[in-house]
């Protein structure tokens, strides 16, 4: 059970937050355009990495926010933690 | 019987306090600081249980948690009985009853014993050959099994003691109490870290607090001796907390460990009342130092399982720290030199070692020499290749083994022995690394998986034997100088002790000793609590099992209780060796957590019975419970389900119920819907997008059904929302819902659309609601506003008004769920019992009928009003439901529009929402039960029943069921088989009751 970094609160124990899937994947802006193919793959195409993995997280039990971990699912390393809206620091 | 196999040693064990115990019925003594254990063995007692599958008799081989045989039944209380409790790690107390397991009918005549001369029909595999076909043959075997076979029996009644949870943080905790965990923790504590040291046993020291030969000296005192000062100093460290009879359990990432403490499993039944019996701690450190030492293996020949066979590191703990002779006349077989330390305490003690038994050729050690000099038997270069008696060893056949150890060569010897010590080398405990992410690495030189230095995960490091280290002087010197690294310390006083110890200089390992029977004819038992040998490791390897993880779960190996603590390495070295497969690249079976077992009581705390889980009572709680309301659950609530009056049956009660709020007037709590305030200047919009209807022209003061789904277009939740004022709404949820929504929402909110300008607040428990139904709802809200204008010009259906009953303000929304003219008042809760009672009083007149949920349901069914997931199950579309009025076609985009007109979603042949009527009125359908149009095979599965009643309003039974094409099958007749019977129904449209809705403005 690992520690997560939220940028509002600090560390807290993951039983205080629950995971949302892969980050990254923006909401198509005019989903009206696209052909069912595009639309599917925003719908259910998510990677599933074993390795350095970008994820969205939600500190449910805590300040209720939204943020994105960079984590290792090898071994569940956490290498950074930003906020909505920002890049990730690394590649 | 033999009654001098205590000796005065004193030492560790209290003569001077008797303690009775029975086992298997029979009283017997033993004294304070025995183990069960050690007070049968001291009772000339091995024989204490049956193996699982050939029930072969089993006797006490180990002294430790790694205990395959010993396992046993404590207590007869059918509240407190624990099954499968190592009798090795039982303390003995006043009143201990045990009992042996998988014996039957009793450990000496056991009815099972006959596998044992079946045993070649029950090879590796054996049940899942034999009792798996033919399939329906199983119900005769299981009672078979059942009786004959299986572990311990489970308690029967609720478990009475109290179990506890702590969190605990540490800044460096040390796992294991021997001397490597001391001086780690010893270290920790005097940098003045905070510091936890989690020792399983009730004493500290390990093996070496009785280790009192002088070949073994630090400082010129024996190891005993000088060890003994440093756990007195360790004791006095006030930043050190010691937690012993304390086994961790799970080393799960980022230092995160869950430890089971017992408290009062070693206290008699009188001094555990009150007090509570185990506590998981839950512990967060900053670094770990994994110290948990090394277990002596067995060694593999035939017939290595009988009564009297035990690890020979443990003969010597039963006499050096129990003072127990395990036997009078004891032989050891080694491969190694641990054993002459186990002759060294016989000798002292006065107990005749007939024969040591050394597979290899020359040892030289200050050890061997030690006892060569004794004038004591060594044969070196032998095997042991039989071993006689048969509820306790009485004799061994000795041969002479090949160069290559292959086979055995010349005259068999055989010695008479009431006791056998075995010793095959030592294995790490690398159960707590692995579990936490560590890699192991295989040491050639004495076959030992020990921690990976480079694939260690971080702030954690083992020491001592579980690294690996099995030389007192490694063991200290690698402890201080690694813990000098891995907490950044000065120098200190360790780095230059003056160790003396004996060291191994000749090593021989044989995973299966050879001996003159073909392997086929012996039984050279690998895992003595699943009773696999050897020959079924070979076996499954001759059958084409490859991975070690098919193997041990096909032969069984490794899978009792004690997971494989003794047996793991040997059917490792067997697959290896028989496969040519080097044992580095075989790597192990995968290391699960608990490490020992854990109880059920443990794992669940506190959260039992009342506090297994929240209970959410609405304001008006206590009402229901005075007018003895029948309670449903619904998620966390409580919500009151029916109000039977004068016995009635719940279908009595909910046809009445029914009845008075079409012809009357009833009132229902519905407090427990989901309430969301929505406020922000696109509060508007923010609607616009996640309903499926248009929000932006919806006047201030009016209420609207919305409909929400998922991206995929499936219905995800409904509910009136209504608008409060400009940029202010409230949102209703479904019950079960609410949290899902709201999380849903706030999500949207936060990273998709976080231009918008809007706030979201739960007041589900801020606000109460009542709704009053019924032709007479409207003279009951005239008594108790009278100042409100209730005219269908000024408060329409679907509008909304702000109120005060009395000095109370309340929101009046005129909203319909059964379709009849009704109110809902919400008010603060803390006024809405007052506020409950008044409209009860009001409706008193009118016959006012307090209903339930399934009342509600049944209304609502009348009208043809879905209830998600009831109705739904997140695989239907609005058109699915026939809602397609509810789609904003003009709208641009909302939450899931662009799935319905996926490939899928549009498919015409889609389980679809209809009415079904039975052809026999009376006949009420099953909920779930399946439609189908004909009965002949194979039966097409068309759909299934989703809401069901019978309905006192129109007095026949109705029913909502989804339909594959059901939309185009109104009037089709259709058939619902059940067990005895076949239902005869008709599609019809969802709305049963008024469907001209003229009641709403009634
Ligand atoms: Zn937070």
């Amino acid at each position: 059970m690992f520690i997560i970094n939220c940028p509002y609160c600090g560390e807290r124990d993951q039983t205080e937050f629950s995971c949302g899937g892969e980050a990254h994947i923006e909401r198509p802006k005019q989903p009206t355009e696209l052909s069912d193919d595009q639309w599917a793959e925003y719908l259910f195409m998510r990677k599933n990495i074993k390795g350095i993995q970008f994820e969205r997280w939600n500190h449910i039990h805590g300040c209720r926010k939204w943020f994105n971990v960079v984590r290792d699912t090898s071994n569940d390393k956490i290498h950074a933690v930003y906020k909505m809206g920002e890049r990730p620091p690394i590649k | 019987m033999s009654n001098n196999l205590r000796i005065n040693k004193n030492n560790f064990i209290d003569q001077t306090v008797r303690i009775s115990f029975k086992f298997n019925g029979k009283k017997l003594f033993g004294y304070k600081g025995d183990t069960l254990a050690s007070a049968l063995l001291a009772n000339n007692i091995h024989l204490v249980g049956r193996s699982f599958k050939y029930h072969r008799p089993r006797g006490i081989m180990t002294c430790g948690s790694e205990e395959p045989n010993a396992i046993v039944q404590v207590d007869k209380d059918p509240a407190l009985t624990d099954p499968n409790v190592r009798a090795t790690e039982i303390e003995l107390y006043e009143g201990l009853e045990a009992f042996s397991q998988n014996c039957w009918p009793s450990v000496n005549f056991d009815i099972g014993g006959i596998n044992n001369f079946l045993s070649p029909l029950l090879p590796a595999g054996f049940y899942y050959k034999t009792f798996m076909w033919p399939a329906s043959f199983w119900e005769k075997y299981e009672f078979f099994i059942r009786h004959s076979a299986g572990l311990g029996k489970s308690p029967t009644k609720p478990d009475k003691d109290l179990y506890d949870h702590q969190y605990v943080h540490s800044d460096v905790l040390v796992i294991g109490g021997g001397i490597s965990g001391i001086l780690s923790a010893k270290l920790a504590a005097e940098k003045g870290l905070n510091t936890m040291l989690i020792n399983d046993k009730s004493y500290l020291g390990g093996s070496t607090i009785y280790q009192d030969d002088d070949i073994f000296k630090i400082d010129n005192e024996t190891s005993n001796v000088w060890l003994k000062k440093q756990i007195e100093e360790l004791k006095k460290i006030p930043n050190l907390k010691i937690k012993n009879r304390t086994s961790v359990a799970a080393f799960h990432g980022y230092n995160y460990l869950l430890a089971r403490e017992n408290l009062t499993d070693h206290l008699s039944a009188h001094e555990r009342k009150e007090k509570i019996r185990q506590r998981l701690l839950k512990i967060r450190a900053k670094k770990v130092v994994i110290a948990t030492g090394a277990i002596e293996r067995p060694l593999i020949f035939n017939n290595n399982d009988r009564p009297g066979i035990i690890l020979s590191s443990s003969i010597k703990k039963y006499i050096d720290y129990y003072g127990v002779k395990t036997g009078e006349n004891i032989s050891l077989f080694t491969n190694n030199d641990s054993a002459y330390e186990t002759a060294i305490s016989l000798i002292k003690s006065g107990v005749k070692v007939k024969v040591i038994i050394d597979i290899r050729e020359n040892s030289n050690s200050i050890l061997s020499d030690k006892i060569e000099k004794t004038g004591t038997k060594i044969l070196r270069g032998y095997t042991i290749t039989n071993t006689g008696g048969y509820k306790r060893i009485n004799s061994i056949d000795v041969m002479k083994l090949s160069k290559d150890g292959g086979s055995v060569i010349g005259n068999k010897i055989t010695y008479k022995c009431d006791c056998l010590g075995i010793s095959g080398g030592w294995t790490p405990m690398v159960h707590l690394f692995t579990q936490s992410g560590g890699k192991l690495k295989f040491r050639n030189n004495d076959n030992v998986f020990i921690p990976d230095e480079n694939k260690t995960p971080s702030e954690q490091i083992s020491v001592g034997s579980s690294n690996g280290d099995f030389e007192l002087d490694d063991v200290i010197n690698n402890t201080i100088k690694n813990i000098k690294i891995f907490l950044g310390l000065d120098k200190n006083k360790y780095e230059n002790l003056d160790i003396k110890c004996s060291k191994e200089k000749q090593k021989r390992n044989i995973w299966l000793l050879p001996s003159n029977k073909p392997i086929s004819k012996t039984k050279p038992f690998l895992d003595f609590q699943n009773d696999s040998t050897a020959k079924d490791v070979k076996l499954a390897l001759r059958e084409g099992f490859k991975s070690i993880e098919h193997v041990k779960r096909y032969t069984t190996t490794g899978m009792g209780t004690d997971q494989g603590k003794l047996s793991n390495m040997h059917a490792l070295g067997i697959i290896a060796d028989t496969t040519g497969t080097n044992m580095g690249e075989l790597g192990t079976t995968t290391f699960r957590p608990p490490y020992t077992p854990l109880t059920f009581g443990a794992i669940v705390g506190r959260n039992v019975g009342e506090f297994f889980d929240h209970t959410r009572r609405t304001a008006i709680h206590d009402w229901h419970v005075e007018n003895k309301a029948e309670f449903e659950n619904v998620g966390q609530w409580k919500r009151p389900w029916y109000f039977p009056k004068n016995g009635e049956t719940m279908y009595q009660a909910v046809q009445r119920e029914s009845k008075a709020a079409r012809e009357s007037a009833g009132i229902l709590d519905a407090s427990t819907l989901g309430k969301i305030d929505i406020q922000g200047e696109d509060a508007s919009e923010f609607l616009n997008r996640v309903y499926t209807n248009a929000w932006s022209k919806l006047s201030v003061g009016k209420c609207r059904y919305g409909l929400m789904l998922n991206e995929d277009g499936m219905v995800y939740d409904d509910g009136v929302t209504t608008r409060l004022g400009e940029n202010h709404y409230i949102m209703t949820t479904t019950t079960g819902g609410a949290a899902n929504v709201l999380s849903k929402l706030e999500d949207y909110l936060q990273t998709e659309w976080p231009e918008l300008n809007v706030y979201l607040t739960t007041v589900t428990d801020q606000y109460s609601t009542m709704s009053i139904c019924g032709p007479n709802s409207k003279k009951i809200i005239k008594k108790i506003i009278p100042s409100l204008n209730l005219s269908d010009e000024s408060f329409p259906h679907m509008s909304f008004k702000n109120s005060k009953i009395d000095n109370v303000n309340c929101r009046i929304m005129r909203i319909s769920f059964t379709g009849e003219h009704s109110y809902e008042i919400n008010v603060q809760s803390n006024y809405a019992k007052d506020v409950w009672e008044k409209c009860i009083n009001a409706g008193k007149e009118f016959n006012i009928t307090p209903y339930g949920t399934e009342t509600m349901h049944l209304l609502r069914a009348e009208k043809g009003f879905i209830i998600t997931g009831q109705d739904t199950d997140g695989t239907l579309t609005p058109s699915d439901l026939q809602m397609d009025w509810i789609i904003g076609k003009k709208k641009y985009d909302f939450i899931g529009k662009r799935s319905l007109y996926r490939s899928d979603t549009i498919r015409e042949d889609r389980k679809q929402l209809v009415g079904l009527l039975t052809d026999d009125p009376k006949e009420v359908l099953e909920e779930g039960a399946q439609l189908v149009e004909s009965l002949e095979k194979p039966i097409d599965m068309l759909g299934h029943v989703t809401s069901s009643y019978f309905s006192p309003n129109l007095n026949k039974s109705i029913a909502l069921a989804v339909v594959r094409s059901g939309k185009k099958l109104k009037g089709k007749k259709l058939i619902v088989p059940m067990e005895n019977k076949n239902i005869n129904v008709t599609i019809t449209d969802t709305v049963f009751y008024d469907k001209e809705n003229k009641r709403l403005n009634a």
